[in-house]
This record gives structure tokens, C-alpha cells and sequence, in this order.
């Protein structure tokens, strides 16, 4: 049994009157420690079927229907409980904006310690130590620095750091990262990767890696899905598409890759 | 370079206005210099002079005394009613915000329809329930109060509770009461800082129109509005009944406006 199995996600919005499908029966699957891309161009349902597989996408105005199974429960139907359990312990997500996905007003340290503090009951010191460890363990220069730093003192790079951080502080099953290196530049994008295929190394993490740039998923994953308007149009080994794309799509995908001498060329 | 000089004279005018205010207040408080109710028929119409500063009024009691007994009524009524309706709007704007749905739908339906009532006739109207008083001109402006508060918290907490630090708490699994309790409420506090003061101008301004309407504080006890209005009838014989009243609720208003606005613009 694989570990994440999506089959036939749909997830539509009702507005008042229409009803608007973001993402059109959508299958995915993951085993541990895979490592797969889903590319397209902005606005093709990505971040939604991240949010869904996330269990993040509010319950009034979306309908969600399909199976989303981790590890052999159905996230879609469980009960609350269960899924805040699950999503605590063995999913967690980074997202795109370093700016946003930190609270302005706390401090980061307290911010990576959030997830302890959720689901453990730990003295703070131990807390501490764990914060600190998982600071280092993305690789900040400085973890007791940035431990007692606010969000605004750190850079875009550092914020995302610490983002990973204390996203797998938990040491989670699956990580889910949502373009997490589009508001950086080029060279902190390419550490960013390097971070991310040595967590899944190291700790067997599995990654789901969102982003519109083809050649930094060609760089991170082996699998990759292509999605347009809410459809998964291309699927397979990235390697493969990326040499001999079949969608005319994915061609232009991939010729809006900027030259960058970080990347080997295909 | 030119504005902010501008601000800098405005915050300090707005300081000495407030700081003034708060001086009556606390002698209000502890010590006027003569009972504010005591009549002296000797005195009726007494003009100003160094025994009475600002007069005295048609029954004899010495203004000064009253304006400050009628500046502590009128801040602590301003004050309760700005608590009331910061603290009730913000269960309402929380409660709307953070869980929408038919909940929200119906308190802003609710809420609309109250502020689109004039505040005036709405706490006519709660006082022609509840009798008049201080007690009910509290609650009448107090639930005229909620409605603006509530929606600016609506607003913030819709616009906090979808940024992606809101969702990565949700996916640690921490509960409703938490993410609104730690994650949200403490930001709230910049767009809290600046309607309290605006709103507590209103009620300001609120409470001494309710009282010059006789909504509130019963005679013979001083409030400013009051004293305004049994002025009325005096107005060109005895004007200073009239003017002192007047004069300490516009230096409360531009005070509080003042120092409001250099604070706004400042942040
Ligand atoms: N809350 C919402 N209600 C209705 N429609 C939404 C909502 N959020 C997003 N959408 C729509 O869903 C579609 C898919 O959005 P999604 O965020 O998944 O795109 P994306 O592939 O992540 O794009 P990007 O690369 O810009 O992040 C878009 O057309 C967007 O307009
Ligand atoms: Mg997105």
C-alpha cells in the first residue's frame, strides 16, 4: 500500500450562483521518500491540491470529492479529530510567501517550537533544544540567533530556512512544499533544493515539491505531474519529459526556463 | 520634513488638550472646590471671578465645580462605552471572521441593519426601554458602539486568518480557541489602537449630545451636555453657563482628535 494515494480529486467552489471546478480529477501517488513535482503555469490548481492533500481547504464553500488516502485513511471523510492528529505528527507544508507564513509579532524560535507545543507536552528548555537542533539542521549559521530574532530581522532565504524548520521539527512523513523558493533569487533557490534532497536523503522524508519552473523540479524529483487548469495533463519520469515533452504545454513549460548556469541543461 | 513638523505640533497640542482633560478629571474625582450640587442663592448668576472661576449657574452652584464632575462623567462614560463596544465587537468580528459561514451571515446581517440605523435614534430607542440614567446611556451607546467595531475586526481577522503563517498553525493541529487566542488576537492591535481613540471621540461627542437631549445623567447632577442645555435659556444674559460647558467639550474632542490623528500617521 502506497503511503499518499489521491484518486480522482475534484474540488469545486460554489459562489452564489456558479459553481467553478479548480481542479478536475486529479491521481497521485507517493510512496515513502518519493520525491514528486507537480509543475503548471499559475492559477492550475496546484496550491489547491496541495491545500487538499494538506486537509487545509475550508469546509463551507469547497466540495471536495475523490479519495485522498495516507496511509490507508481516507482524508477527506475522517473526523476532525483524527485528521488534526494526522496532520500534526505526518504532514506538513512550506509555502511560498517567507514573508507571510511567519507571524510578524513572534519570535521565530517560538514560531518552529509551535508544533511541540500543539502536540507534546515538553519543558521549554527541551523545546529549546529542539528548536535549536532543527534551526541547525537547515543549515542557519546561527541558530541561536535566529531563535530569538523576529521574522522582519531575517532574510527571505533565512525565513525560509527557518520555515523548514519547523516544518519537519515534527519529522513528518510528508513534506509539502509549495513553491518555496519563487520569491527568492537564483542562488539561495538552488541551496534551497540542495536542503530539500538532502532532507529526503537523510531522513526519508517524502516531498511533494510545487513550483512553475520546470528545471528546479527536474533538478529535485524523479516523478513529475503537469497540470493545466485544474487537469493533470502530462505525467511520468521527469527526465523523460523533459527531453520529449508530448504536451504542447509542457513544450512551452519548459522553453519559458530561463537560461541558468545552476541547472545542468537537459 | 514639512508634515512631520506638522505632526509634532499637532501631538503636542493634542497632549496639553488631553493632559488638561485628565487634570479636571482627577479633581473631579477627589476634590472640587465646592459641592457641585450645593445651591447658593446669594450667588445666582454670579459671574466669573477669583471665588468662582467660571460662574455660577441659575440655582446658584458654582460651574467649575460641576464642569469637572460633568468631565469625570462624561470619561468614564466615553470609556465604558468604547470598552463595551471593543469588547463585544471583537467576539462578534472574531467569531464572524475566523468561522464565515451562516454564522457570519447572519451577525452581519444583524450588524448591518443596526449600523445603518442612526446611532442617535437607536439609543433613543434603548433608552425609551430601559428608562433613563447613566446606567442606560451606557448600554445604548454601548450597543451603538459594537456594530463599526465589529466589522473592523471582521476585516482584519478574514484578512489574517488566510495568510500562510494561520495555515501552517492549522496543520501543526492546533484547535480553534488557539489559532484565534495566540495567532490571531495579538495582531489585531495596531488597527485596534487607532479606532479606540476615534471611537472614543464619538462617544464623546455621543454622550454629551444624549445628555444636552436629558438621555442620561438626571438633574440636578452636572454633565456637560446638561449644563448646555439648561444654558439655553440663558444664553445671552449669563453666556458663560453656556460657553465653559461648551468650550471643555471641544477641547476634549479636538484633544483626543488630534492626538489620534498624529498617532495614525505616525504608524
Ligand atoms: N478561495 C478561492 N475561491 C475560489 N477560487 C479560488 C480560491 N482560491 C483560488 N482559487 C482559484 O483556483 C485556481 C487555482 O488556484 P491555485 O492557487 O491552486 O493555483 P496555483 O497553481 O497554485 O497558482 P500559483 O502558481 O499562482 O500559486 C485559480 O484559478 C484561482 O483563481
Ligand atoms: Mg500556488
Amino acid at each position: 500500500m502506497s503511503m499518499l494515494k489521491v484518486e480522482d480529486l475534484c474540488i469545486k467552489v460554489h459562489d452564489k450562483k456558479t459553481t467553478d471546478t479548480l481542479v478536475y480529477d486529479v491521481d497521485l501517488e507517493m510512496e515513502k521518500g518519493d520525491i514528486l513535482g507537480i509543475v503548471g503555469e499559475s492559477g492550475s490548481g496546484k496550491t489547491m491540491t496541495a491545500l487538499a492533500i494538506a486537509g487545509l481547504l475550508s469546509r463551507h464553500d469547497m466540495e471536495k470529492s475523490g479519495h485522498i488516502t495516507f496511509e490507508g485513511i481516507n482524508l477527506l471523510e475522517v473526523e476532525r479529530k483524527v485528521l488534526r492528529k494526522i496532520q500534526g505528527n505526518e504532514i506538513s507544508m512550506v509555502f511560498q510567501e517567507p514573508l507571510n507564513s511567519l507571524n510578524p509579532l513572534k519570535k521565530v524560535g517560538w514560531q518552529v517550537e509551535e508544533s511541540l507545543r500543539v502536540h507534546t507536552v515538553m519543558d521549554k528548555a527541551e523545546m529549546k533544544e529542539r528548536a535549536i537542533q532543527a534551526l541547525r539542521d537547515v543549515e542557519l549559521d546561527n541558530p541561536e540567533a535566529v531563535y530569538n530574532s523576529y521574522p522582519h530581522e531575517l532574510s527571505g532565504g533565512m525565513r525560509q530556512r527557518a520555515m523548514i524548520a519547523a516544518a519537519m521539527i515534527i519529522q513528518p512523513r510528508l513534506l509539502i512544499a509549495d513553491e518555496p523558493t519563487t520569491a527568492l533569487d537564483v542562488t539561495i533557490q538552488a541551496e534551497i533544493v540542495e536542503l530539500l534532497k538532502r532532507i529526503n536523503k537523510e531522513r526519508g522524508t517524502a516531498i511533494l515539491f510545487i513550483s512553475h519552473d520546470l528545471s528546479l523540479v527536474n533538478s529535485l524529483c524523479e516523478r513529475v505531474l503537469v497540470m493545466q487548469n485544474g487537469l493533470v495533463v502530462e505525467s511520468g519520469n521527469c527526465e523523460e519529459i523533459f527531453r520529449n515533452p508530448r504536451q504542447e504545454y509542457t513544450k512551452k513549460l519548459i522553453n519559458a526556463i530561463p537560461k541558468n548556469p545552476f541547472f545542468k541543461e537537459a | 520634513m514639512d508634515k512631520s513638523k506638522n505632526q509634532k505640533v499637532k501631538f503636542i497640542i493634542g497632549l496639553t488638550l488631553v493632559g488638561i482633560i485628565f487634570l479636571m478629571m482627577i479633581a473631579g474625582i477627589f476634590c472640587t472646590p465646592y459641592d457641585p450640587l450645593a445651591m447658593d442663592m446669594s450667588a445666582k448668576f454670579a459671574g466669573v471671578s477669583f471665588k468662582h472661576i467660571m460662574g455660577c449657574d441659575n440655582f446658584g452652584r458654582d460651574i467649575f465645580s460641576r464642569v469637572l464632575v460633568g468631565v469625570r462623567e462624561t470619561m468614564f462614560v466615553s470609556a465604558t462605552v468604547v470598552f463595551i463596544g471593543t469588547f463585544v465587537g471583537i467576539i462578534i468580528g472574531t467569531v464572524t471572521g475566523y468561522f464565515g459561514g451562516w454564522v457570519d451571515e447572519i451577525l452581519m446581517r444583524i450588524n448591518d441593519a443596526v449600523l445603518a440605523f442612526p446611532s442617535v435614534l437607536l439609543a433613543l430607542l434603548v433608552i425609551g426601554v430601559l428608562g433613563g440614567g447613566t446606567h442606560s446611556l451606557i448600554i445604548a451607546l454601548g450597543i451603538a458602539f459594537v456594530p463599526s467595531f465589529a466589522r473592523i475586526v471582521r476585516g482584519e481577522v478574514l484578512r489574517i486568518r488566510n495568510l500562510d503563517y494561520i495555515q501552517c498553525v492549522r496543520l501543526y493541529g492546533a484547535s480553534h480557541l488557539r489559532i484565534i487566542v495566540v495567532h490571531i488576537l495579538p495582531n489585531l492591535r495596531t488597527v485596534l489602537l487607532s479606532s479606540v481613540l476615534i471611537g472614543f471621540n464619538n462617544a464623546v461627542l455621543a454622550e454629551a449630545g444624549m445628555n444636552y437631549l436629558g438621555m442620561g445623567t438626571q438633574p440636578p447632577n452636572p454633565s456637560l451636555g446638561l449644563m448646555l442645555s439648561e444654558a439655553q435659556s440663558v444664553i445671552f444674559t449669563n453666556p458663560w453657563n453656556a460657553i465653559f460647558p461648551g468650550l471643555v467639550i471641544v477641547m476634549m474632542i479636538l484633544g483626543f482628535s488630534l492626538l489620534s490623528d498624529a498617532m495614525e500617521n505616525k504608524s
